[in-house]
């Protein structure tokens, strides 16, 4: 692969450079959070040693310099997915509160009783339970595109369940769970044909692809930096103009505001009307260097890396006896979820923590998907452009080792 | 295996979670309660017949990890015919062996559910192995739920 060498990849990640529990660190879980390179690290570094101050408040200099960190971040971000303008880029907590806004403005806006939100059984819950509420708060009915035993959509059934009272699609680009790849620019294609907006929650697809949402064409897309190499605390919410435009409100109090006074609130413009606060300046600085740093390795070659060192995965697991993987679609992301015999995986997972390898055990958040394929809980080893086939290497031996505890 | 985890997963351990006991919804019984552990998703529900003050018939169901059915399979053994007073005495005991280990627990009286002490070194597997005796605390209280949150 040109210009991907993930042994100097992982020299970037100091987290990585350590022994825990005696052995070197095996990090698999790159999907609840991924690790953070140096750069990103040493930007949030500097700009508290040498630039923070509050934005768009103070006329000093240093209020200008975070002004313009806060404000090239917004930019950086607009590059990274191709939006036409940085003003259609929210900074928000993550894709939990991105999509909490949407639905509270768009949707307190638009959805009425008996009209419909349409989402998909492979949602993580943070693409649910904002739909759920808005639905209790406003009679509107709560509907699910179904899945294969693949883990894919249903794409014949989705064109059924878009009608004239559906408001919105809410879908995600990546599976969380399964590692299912959406086609998210069809479905949006065939939304908007009845006039249809769409959300794509793009939590697991910007670490791991290139994504173009001028391509997608999709409404609303969002995503959280701490996924993406970046830090916590602050996520995106792109929205397209015409869309952002109309919207109320998302909280109201300091920087969403033209003028106060006590009688009448003028509201600022998009998109800072959906900025109340002051917001996580260093998490924009810091999500602007992650984003720098995978334009830096190339989004192509991380897309590469991961799908080639999928593929070695996924057959390497194959290989281990009584191994079943959960989420068998033809287009995948570096996400393995799988059983192992019938051991639970928390014992899986406790036993690979004694060997250094951390994986995720549980219901990932996304419940509906384990009661599709009928389980409480899998485990899932997810991948990211710091892993190497000595990790997958690590996982199979570890996986032996479970096995051998419970022959 | 690390010590550890062979501490973990003792034997008895083992055998419990993969072949457990009063595996069953006790017939007639007078208490129940379901006990959930909504971070990992475990769940398990015990029945009871309790006479008196004394628990004569005692099952649990349910699906989770193996420290989870071996706690509640051992559980089930060692409180049969307990009164009430000596099912809460247990329950406390064995807390403080899963929460701190052996040291200073009258492991004695614990009996075979000495070989829970392991979970000790294990702080993210406490609620495996207390979810069956809050769901029992749960039933004979009569507060039919219970979640472990430990
Ligand atoms: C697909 C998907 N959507 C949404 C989220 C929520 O992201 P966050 O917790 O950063 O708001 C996650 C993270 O677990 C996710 O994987």
């Amino acid at each position: 692969m040109s210009g991907f060498d993930v042994q100097r990849v992982r020299e970037d990640f100091p987290i990585l450079r350590q022994e825990v529990r005696g052995r070197p660190l095996v990090y698999l879980d790159s999907a609840a959070t991924s690790q953070k390179p140096q750069a990103v690290i040493d930007a949030i570094v500097r700009f508290y040693q040498h630039d923070n101050a509050n934005v768009h408040r103070g006329v000093h200099v240093l209020s200008e310099r975070s002004t313009e960190a806060y404000e090239g971040a917004r930019e950086t971000v607009r590059r990274f997915i191709n939006a036409r303008d940085a003003k259609e880029i929210i900074f928000v907590r993550g894709t939990t509160e991105a999509i909490n806004l949407v639905a509270q403005t768009y949707g307190r806006k638009h959805l009425g009783p008996g009209d419909e939100v349409l989402i998909t059984h492979i949602e993580h819950h943070a693409n649910i339970v904002p739909w759920r509420m808005l639905c209790e708060q406003t009679g509107a009915v709560l509907k699910v595109i179904p899945v294969d035993e693949r883990g894919e959509l249903k794409l014949d059934e989705a064109d059924a369940m878009m009608t004239e009272r559906t408001r919105i699609l809410a879908v995600s680009h990546v599976s969380n769970a399964l590692g299912t790849v959406t086609p998210v620019k069809e479905l949006t294609r065939r939304a908007h044909a009845k006039g249809i907006p769409v959300l794509v929650d793009g939590a697991q697809a910007v670490t791991h692809f290139p994504v173009d949402v001028q391509d997608i064409g999709c409404d609303f897309y969002a995503f959280s930096g701490h996924k993406m190499f970046g830090p916590t605390g602050i996520g995106v919410l792109y929205g397209r103009m015409e869309r952002l435009e109309p919207l109320p409100p998302y909280q109201g109090g300091g920087d969403m505001i033209l003028s106060v006074t006590m009688e009448k609130v003028t509201y600022n413009r998009v998109p800072h009307r959906f900025e109340a606060g002051t917001p996580d300046l260093a998490g924009a600085v810091g999500l602007a260097a992650a984003i720098r740093y995978l334009e830096s390795l190339g989004m192509a070659n991380v897309a590469a890396h991961d799908q080639e060192l999928l593929a070695y995965a996924t057959q390497a697991l194959e290989s281990v006896p009584g191994l079943r993987i959960v989420g068998q679609a033809r287009e995948k992301s570096a996400v393995l979820s799988f059983l192992l015999e019938d051991i639970h995986p928390h014992d899986v997972g406790t036993i690979l923590d004694r060997e250094g390898i951390c994986i995720r055990t549980g219901h990932h958040c996304a419940q509906p998907v384990m009661q599709f394929f009928k389980v409480p809980a899998t485990s899932r080893a997810s991948l990211a452009l710091y892993n190497t086939r000595e990790d997958v290497d690590a996982l199979v031996r570890g996986l032996h080792k479970v096995l051998e505890v419970f022959k | 295996m690390s010590s550890d985890l062979s501490d973990l997963y003792q034997e008895v351990v083992l055998e419990h979670s993969k072949r457990p006991r009063n595996y069953r919804v006790v017939e007639g019984h007078s208490h129940e309660a379901a006990g959930h552990n909504p971070l990992c998703g475990d769940q398990l529900s015990v029945t009871m017949k309790v006479e008196g003050d004394v628990i004569r018939d005692i099952g649990f169901q349910g699906q989770g990890c193996a420290i989870s059915k071996a706690s509640a399979s051992l559980m089930t053994g060692a409180v049969k015919d307990k009164t009430r007073a000596e099912a809460e005495a247990l329950f406390e005991r064995v807390h403080k062996l899963v929460t701190e280990g052996p040291e200073g627990v009258d492991v004695d009286a614990l009996g075979k559910l000495a070989v829970l002490s392991g979970v000790s070194e294990f702080p993210a597997r406490v609620k495996c192995a207390s979810l069956a005796w809050h769901t029992l605390r749960a039933a004979l209280e009569g507060r039919g739920e219970a979640v472990s949150t430990e």
